[in-house]
């Protein structure tokens, strides 16, 4: 069991904020990993990325937005209430090391698990710019949290609402124009990971990603998270979850990631009718 | 020839078959993932008993990588003294009513009974079935009080049947013992592996609460590895045991094996049984209900995902199988229920690419084989036939095709020696690794191999472990 320390809405209306107690992971998390975790016992095991570790308080952090049934049953979730399994810290931390110019790059909430990773990289002596995109200014999140941890950050919208109108690969491009990039990184859909990898490989600069294949046990044994990079079959749970994004294939990544759309749908629609109902009996408010 | 009949038995008394065994239907099982053997009466057992020649020098006993004392054991079923029947087992085998559901009797104790020369040799594999299931069920799983405590901690990383096997010894011993298991629930593959229909859960629950009430502590969650280190096990523990079995899946390297629609046997089954996908939506975990079924191999994992696919409601299930049936590595039981239960096979067949359709599985190609000379393992080689080409037409296809190794352990781990497949080199008998006090055991050393030979190398380890903290044996 792990306690949830407390929980926030931090971007309207379905990215949630929540710090978990987890002395001995955040003894041992290190930025880039990931935690396993499932609800209740009739929970499936999903696999969320560190948005923060604390070692001194023994907590970790992690900002969820609430898309499927298990992320949706998630944000009803409130401070003092318990997760029944946590499992982690799992895969290979990120490589941290001095390169000179490090840009970020944030696709969404994927902008949460570069904090971590931005500043240890910042604590290794780089300088590290982060580019951040959302469709729209009400989107970003995360932003004055990287102010305080980067040297620059630079904000992208699709309709201009925030920072420069377009998306982030734009940006991307003339930070790299500038010839001084020595490492790039970007989590966020995959989607938009494989434009950055397409951005980059023209300037040949090193671009590192963090793969969300489906994923079960987490540590070594099922194999469902298979990725195809280098003309290789590599395991994002032990080997990943970061590859370099020039090898990846990336349509078979976002082939596999659809493999249970439909049934995620029917598992989703049935939760929320079985919530309803009970919401409906009990006249409870259904959240905060 | 080999001294059957111990004392003056009279052999027109012998009874040519195994006493049967009452079953499931096969048209009702498929359907459903209760166990298909439903076990013995004590009026069964009692008269398969009386199959035993009792032989004065036991084959059978040589065929039991744990050493059971069968005729022992089979004499008191035959007297009606079932709990010293499971006195007897439990000596040598802590988990006698997984064993006798899974080991492979075939070709260990009953290929060695000395009736199946000429007839078929007595059904040990169901006796011992027997005595743990009654004694399961009248309250007699006796959870031995642990003699004087030694003072010494043990850790033991992993739940599966070396780590558990292990545990029992040691905790017997006095010694405190604490199991780290990586995923939310204990049993290792005997729970996210082995099917509800072959093995159910609550056979595996009831061995595992029996180690927790002599003092076991279980923590859940925990991936040695990347958690806590063996290293810092060591500062904490006088010893420690490392049992985690197999690893990743081998996947064959051919076109296709990335689509939608194909699964490892390991992530199949551990979906279906883990995460009990099968009553989805009432649990979370997804599982794609194929109509047409390809499962490559032919170990008992292929033959578990296969009947599992099955009983999903697949309308044809294959088996694809580079070998004849002979060379088939499952449990010959298991091949025949599954044939029972509707199970195609397509022998001496090799898959060349999948087909995908919209990104996902449409059928399986493959090519015919012939079998060549015996290789190293002693099996015949298979030769490709040129020209022989075909489609299998599958919207799923399951790869049972072994494991490699698990990494975490041996790559956080200072001076634990592996060989260059990655597996942990222990010596046969004590399994006593490169780091003194660590000890390791099952899948992890040797490769995929049974339940009964892990459970043999947790005991083996064990005792070293005993004799390694106290100086005594």
């Amino acid at each position: 069991m792990a306690k949830i320390l407390e929980k926030r809405l931090i971007r309207e209306p379905d990215v949630y904020y929540y710090k978990i107690a987890a002395p001995l992971i955040s003894r041992k998390a290190q930025p880039g990993q990931f935690v396993i975790i499932r609800l209740h016992e009739k929970g499936e095991r999903i696999p969320l990325s560190l948005a923060d570790i604390n070692p001194g308080e023994g907590t970790i952090s992690l900002i969820v937005m609430a898309v499927g049934k298990t992320t949706t049953e998630f944000s009803h979730y409130q401070t003092g209430d318990e997760i029944l399994d946590l499992c982690g810290p799992l895969g290979m931390p990120t490589h941290i090391e001095k390169v000179g110019n490090v840009v970020l790059v944030g696709g969404g909430f994927g902008v949460a698990p570069l904090y971590p990773i931005a500043k240890a990289f910042k604590a290794a002596g780089n300088a590290v710019t982060v580019i951040m995109g959302a469709r729209n200014k009400d989107l970003l999140i995360y932003e004055q949290e990287m102010q305080q941890v980067c040297d620059k950050v630079l904000v992208t919208t699709d309709d201009g609402s925030k920072g420069s109108k377009g998306v982030v690969t734009m940006t991307l491009k003339q930070e790299l124009e500038t010839g001084s990039v020595g490492l790039v990184m970007a989590v966020g859909p995959a989607v938009m990971m494989k434009f950055v990898c397409e951005t980059t490989k023209p300037f040949n600069t090193r671009t590192i990603v963090s793969l969300n294949p489906i994923m079960i046990d987490g540590t070594g044994m099922c194999g469902g998270c298979r990725v195809f990079v280098g003309g290789e079959t590599k395991f994002a749970c032990t080997d990943g979850p970061e590859f370099d994004g020039h090898l990846v294939d990336w349509d078979l990544l976002m082939n596999r990631q659809k493999a249970y759309k439909t049934e995620e749908q029917e598992s989703f629609e049935s939760w929320k009718q079985r919530h309803d109902r009970m919401l409906g009996k009990e006249r409870q408010p259904v959240c905060e | 020839m080999t001294g059957a009949g111990g004392e003056k038995k009279k052999p027109a008394k012998i009874i040519p078959h195994k006493t049967p065994i009452p079953e499931q239907d096969p048209r009702i099982r498929r359907t459903n993932f209760n166990e298909v053997s439903l076990g013995y009466t004590p009026e069964m057992a009692r008269a398969e008993a009386e199959r035993c020649l009792n032989c004065k020098d036991p084959k059978c006993v040589t065929g039991c990588p744990v050493g059971v004392s069968i005729p022992r054991f089979i004499q008191a079923i035959k007297a009606g003294e079932f709990d010293q029947a499971l006195a007897i087992i439990r000596n040598e085998n802590l988990l006698p009513a997984v064993c006798g559901r899974v080991c492979p009797q075939e070709s260990q104790c009953e290929q060695r009974c000395t009736l199946g020369k000429k007839f078929e040799p007595v059904a040990i594999g169901r006796l011992e079935r027997f005595i743990a299931d009654w004694s399961g069920e009248h309250g007699r799983q006796d959870a031995q009080a642990a003699v004087a405590l030694t003072g010494k901690k043990v850790a033991i990383v992993g739940s599966g049947p070396a780590g558990l096997a292990c545990a029992y010894d040691l905790a017997k011993l006095g010694h405190a013992i604490t199991i780290f298991e990586a995923l939310h629930e204990a049993g290792g593959v005997l729970v996210y592996g082995i099917p509800e229909f072959r093995l159910p859960k609550k056979i595996v629950a009831r061995e595992i609460s029996t180690l927790k009430k002599m003092g076991v502590e279980i923590v859940t969650n925990a991936v040695i590895g990347k958690l806590i280190s063996v290293d810092e096990l060591m500062r904490d523990f006088d010893a420690c045991f490392i049992g985690t079995g197999a690893g990743l899946p081998k996947f064959m390297g051919i076109e296709g094996e990335h689509l939608s629609g194909v699964y490892s046997a390991n992530e199949f089954l551990t979906r279906i049984n883990l995460m009990r996908a099968y009553s989805t939506p009432e649990y979370d975990t997804p599982i794609r209900r194929g109509e047409r079924v390809a499962v490559v191999g032919g170990g008992n994992v292929a033959i578990d995902s296969a009947r599992t696919a099955m009983r999903l409601g697949a309308r044809e299930t294959v088996i694809i199988y580079r070998r004849s049936e002979a060379e088939m590595p499952a449990r010959r039981e298991e091949v025949h229920h599954a044939k029972e239960e509707g199970l195609m096979f397509e022998l001496l067949t090799c898959p060349v690419r999948i087909i995908g359709e919209n990104g996902h599985v449409a059928a399986v190609e493959c090519v015919r084989m012939e079998l060549g000379e015996p290789d190293a393992s002693g099996r015949c080689c298979s030769l490709a036939k040129k020209g022989s080409e075909f489609l299998v037409r599958a919207d799923t296809v399951i790869m049972a095709v072994g494991t490699n190794t698990n990494p975490l352990v041996s790559r956080s781990t200072r001076d634990l020696a592996v060989n260059k497949r990655g597996y942990i080199i222990a010596d046969e008998r004590t399994g006593r690794t490169s780091r003194e006090g660590v000890y390791a055991g099952g899948d992890i050393v040797t490769g995929s191999a049974t339940v009964i030979s892990a459970l043999g190398a947790g005991r083996k380890a064990a005792q070293a472990i005993h004799i390694y903290l106290t100086g005594k044996s």
